[in-house]
């Protein structure tokens, strides 16, 4: 927004009381993985009669958003927590293209930015009480909402200053606090959206509760890839509370498909007509499809030279040692307990919409994950987004196929429709984690020392899962994630992609492709550390460069799990680092076996390099989290497709980690960096491979795939 | 469709509904209280788990038909005994929800595992709030708060 312009919305906006909105100009920087495009002029703080209101543009989704960029702007602003109300964004314009959640990136990226917003507003409030006052602003200080000229013994309230202060001049560049007077950033404050979460009050997606609301249920095609043929709805109008059959295509990246959505005044209406409906779906060939098929068609193209990532020095010099390996992981769900759902009101041209999603930004207009109105020939401004918190999303949300769907549904009712998936339909219809498979090859000399490392990564692509025509002789990077920006120097290397054709969508799941490679490129660095007959820690720390970030959590690892010291007979440890574009995180996992033969996973130390740390307490939550989620998926089933249909179903069948199997959490966090880091996915990253390492050095059993081949308890 | 009435936090509702509904639907979306969540619908998660007569049940799993206006059924939007006050401030005291969708369940459940059991052991929370899923890891601080929760209930009633 222009200065011209703010001046104009603040008159229309003080009409209607005494408002003062604050824009700030300021550009987002790209991110390397998921983000693009800047964030412009973006009015985040209201102040009215009513109080002081504060914008949250990253959907609270669990990482603590809500707290982080209230707390961020209020510290600077000198008002505490609970002096504000705070309120989450639906993509409206005016608050730029910064509206979403993914990447770790609200507070790495956000940090200066929304401590400026509070800043500049501080003192435009100071100002326009020194003028009032007619004394230097320099005379004057803000405390709790107050600007206050202490000689004279005088104070304002921010209500009664904001019609002054929004007539000025918005500083470009104002002052912000030495963090050494923070009040609240850096301690572990509690977070304000948790007493709205143990009293129930807290509003989730699913809980929009329109007037005149009726419920639809969709069956989607079972074999993915297939799409409606026909529909006989004459049964399931007979169920009792059955209004309406309609046809309803859901987009996904390239993909498109028709499903027959139920529409009825009750969901357990609309779910009894769904079991009544006869469809012929057209499966495309896609009836014959098996995940152990696609998984031989991967090795197969592992043979394939790929396509260079990343490459240094020659790979083709004979080395005394040579050591091979194959690494496997599947598909993954991402299974947010809070199942997919959409209620649309569409009016005319209206479309008014209540969900929890990622990326408010992209339903509303163009943003970093696609432009749903110009999608659906919808105009932007006919589009109203109620943004409610997130029961999970770990990247599901980032995907807006679920709103499209409801839309479509929507468009074909006179009522509001609120479209609920089960959590059948949430976990079989996708979209998943690609499976990436890795060709490891490194070289050894005859006194031990490294001298070439190989990383090949064999997989769907999930660029070409998004666009129609996505340039196949180009490196999907995002499939490369994290390979060829470790730390570690080799003194050659090359790292290659060979990309597989594939018809299931793909989507980012909690720290990305990451969370494979990983495992493979981790485990293999062990497997070299082994033949080398170094110990696994000396060994990564003796491929670091003089003082990279690396290096340093590595000792502060060695430090926390007393690396040095030797374990009781019976207990063994492993571990692994994992840098890449969320952030940096080192762990080593102890590991014991029981009478039974089964690996106990016993305690998990982790260390993650912040820079800078908000919430300490919310770190570590956020830690023990990750640690949580990448446990299941290591050691549970994955996702596999049969004669076209996707095998699991409900959590028995796609089981998430339960409280009997979480272990013993311990987080040491570092903030001596310069750079700020993300705090959400880190902590997955490592996890696997430092198991599967610590699963070696205890059973001498090297596991090269996953899910573990192996018992738990 | 048949009338049915319920007790739900102390109030009574009549409603017009499939006896076949769950009662989570009925909670939900016709009486309108909304904090209990729908996660499985297959008794595999324990997000819908209400108490019905003080007994932890799953709602996704109970017909509504099969409960009668006697019962007593309360939500978490009722959960206002001294007990259930305790539990909810160690749940903010050990700041364990993350997304939250889990955690009416998670308490709830909690609820009736300390009434039935005061002082559990850390094996009989787990086996006890084994059945509740959290996507979001909050385990260690779920068995946490529910340790403190016992304290202050044991400590508080003595008091
Ligand atoms: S919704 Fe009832 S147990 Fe999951
Ligand atoms: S807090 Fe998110 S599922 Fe438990």
């Amino acid at each position: 927004m222009s200065l011209e312009s703010r001046r104009s919305f603040i008159k229309k906006a003080g009409a209607t009381g005494l408002t003062f909105w604050l824009g700030l100009s300021y550009v987002k920087g790209n991110n390397a993985a998921i983000s693009t495009g800047a964030k412009s002029l973006t009015p985040f703080i209201k102040i009215d009669a009513t109080g002081i209101t504060i914008f949250n543009p990253n959907p609270e989704m669990g990482q603590g958003s809500y707290q982080a960029v209230a707390s961020m702007i209020a510290e600077e602003l000198e008002v505490s927590l609970a002096q504000i109300k705070i309120k989450n964004t639906g993509g409206e314009k005016e608050f730029g293209a910064g509206q979403w959640a993914g990447g770790s990136s609200t507070v790495r990226e956000g940090y200066l930015t929304y401590r400026k917003i509070g800043a500049a507003a501080k003192e435009m409030l100071i100002k326009a009480a020194s003028q009032k006052w007619g004394v230097s602003p320099e005379s004057c200080t803000a405390n709790e909402g107050k600007v206050l000229h202490a000689s004279t013994n005088r104070s304002l309230s921010y209500e009664d200053l904001a019609e002054a202060a929004s007539l000025l001049e918005v500083p470009k560049e104002p002052k912000l606090k030495d963090p050494k007077d923070f009040k609240m950033l850096g301690k572990s404050v509690n977070r304000p959206d948790i007493p709205l979460k143990v009293t129930g009050q807290a509003e989730f997606g699913i809980d929009a509760d329109v007037p005149g609301m009726v419920y639809s249920s969709v069956e989607r095609c079972p074999v993915i890839g297939g799409t409606l043929k026909s529909f006989d709805s004459t049964a399931a109008m007979k169920v009792p509370g059955v209004l309406k059959v309609v046809s309803a295509e859901r987009w996904i990246g390239k993909y498109n498909s028709t499903g027959v959505a139920v529409i009825a005044t009750t969901y357990w209406a609309a779910v009894q007509g769904r079991k009544a409906l006869k469809i012929d779906w057209d499966t495309k060939g896609f009836e014959t499809f098996n995940s152990t098929d696609y998984e031989a068609k991967l090795r197969l193209l592992s043979n394939e030279e790929g396509l260079i990532d990343k490459q240094k020095g020659s790979v083709d010099l004979p080395a005394d040692q040579v050591v091979e390996s194959f690494y496997e992981t599947p598909m993954v769900a991402h299974s947010p307990l809070e199942p997919m759902n959409c209620t649309v009101h569409v009016k005319g041209k209206k479309i008014e919409i209540w969900t929890s999603t990622q990326v408010p930004v992209s339903v509303t207009g163009p943003g970093l994950m696609g432009d749903l109105p110009s999608l659906m020939g919808i105009n932007p401004a006919d589009i109203t987004l109620h943004a409610g918190f997130i029961g999970g999303g770990f990247g599901r949300r980032l995907y807006f196929d679920y709103i499209v769907e409801a839309i479509n549904v929507a468009k074909q009712m006179d009522k509001p429709v609120k479209v609920v998936w089960s959590r059948e339909d949430t976990t079989k219809q996708g979209p998943f984690r690609p499976m990436t498979f890795s060709k490891m090859k490194g070289g050894l000399s005859a006194e031990n020392a490294l001298v070439s490392f190989q990383h090949k990564v064999i997989s769907p692509g999930f660029m070409d899962s998004a666009m129609p025509n996505w340039d196949k002789t180009k490196v999907d990077s995002m499939m490369t994630e994290g390979i060829s920006s470790q730390e570690y120097v080799f003194p050659n290397m090359k790292n290659t992609f060979v990309l597989a054709d594939y018809h299931v969508p793909m989507a980012a799941w909690r720290s990305v492709t990451s969370s494979t490679l990983a495992f493979a490129h981790e485990c293999f660095i062990d497997e070299l550390a082994h033949k080398a007959k170094k110990d696994p820690l000396d060994f990564r720390i003796g491929l670091q460069p003089a003082n990279s970030d690396t290096l340093r959590v590595l000792k502060k690892l060695r430090e926390i799990t007393n690396w040095d010291k030797p374990l009781p007979a019976g207990k063994a440890r492993g571990m692994a680092q994992w840098d890449f574009f969320a952030g940096l995180s080192a762990q080593a996992v102890e590991v014991s076996l029981t009478k039974n033969g089964a690996v106990s996973v016993d305690k998990v130390f982790v260390v993650i390099d912040l820079g800078t740390v908000l919430n300490p307490d919310n770190v570590k939550a956020q830690v023990e989290g990750a640690v949580i989620m990448a446990l299941g998926a290591a050691t549970q089933p994955g996702i596999t497709l049969k004669n076209g249909i996707v095998e699991q179903a409900n959590f028995d069948t796609s089981p998430v980690t339960r409280m009997n199997q979480a272990p013993e959490v311990i987080v040491a966090i570092i903030t001596e960096g310069a750079k700020i880091k993300g705090v959400g996915e880190p902590g997955l990253p490592p996890f696997a491979p430092a198991l599967g390492n610590a699963i070696f050095a205890l059973t001498k059993k090297r596991l090269r795939k996953m899910p573990f081949e192996i018992e738990f308890v | 469709m048949k009338t049915i009435e319920l007790s739900i936090n102390q109030k009574t509702h009549r409603i017009e509904v499939d006896p076949e509904m769950p009662l989570l639907w009925a909670i939900r979306d016709i009486v309108g209280l909304k904090g209990t969540k729908f996660g499985c619908g297959q008794g595999l998660c324990g997000a819908c788990t209400v108490q019905l007569d003080g007994q932890p049940i799953r709602s996704c799993q109970t017909p509504v038909g099969s409960i009668t206006a006697k019962q007593k059924i309360t939500t978490i939007e009722g959960a206002s005994t001294r007990l259930e006050k305790i539990i909810q401030a160690a749940w903010i005291e050990h700041q364990v929800p993350q997304c939250g969708y889990c955690q009416s369940g998670q308490i709830m459940t909690a609820t009736a595992l300390l009434k039935s059991n005061p002082k559990p052991s850390e094996t009989d929370i787990e086996n006890y709030m084994s059945g509740n899923i959290c996507r979001c890891g909050t385990y260690s601080r779920i068995k946490s708060a529910i340790q403190t929760a016992a304290k202050n209930a044991s400590t508080k009633s003595k008091s």
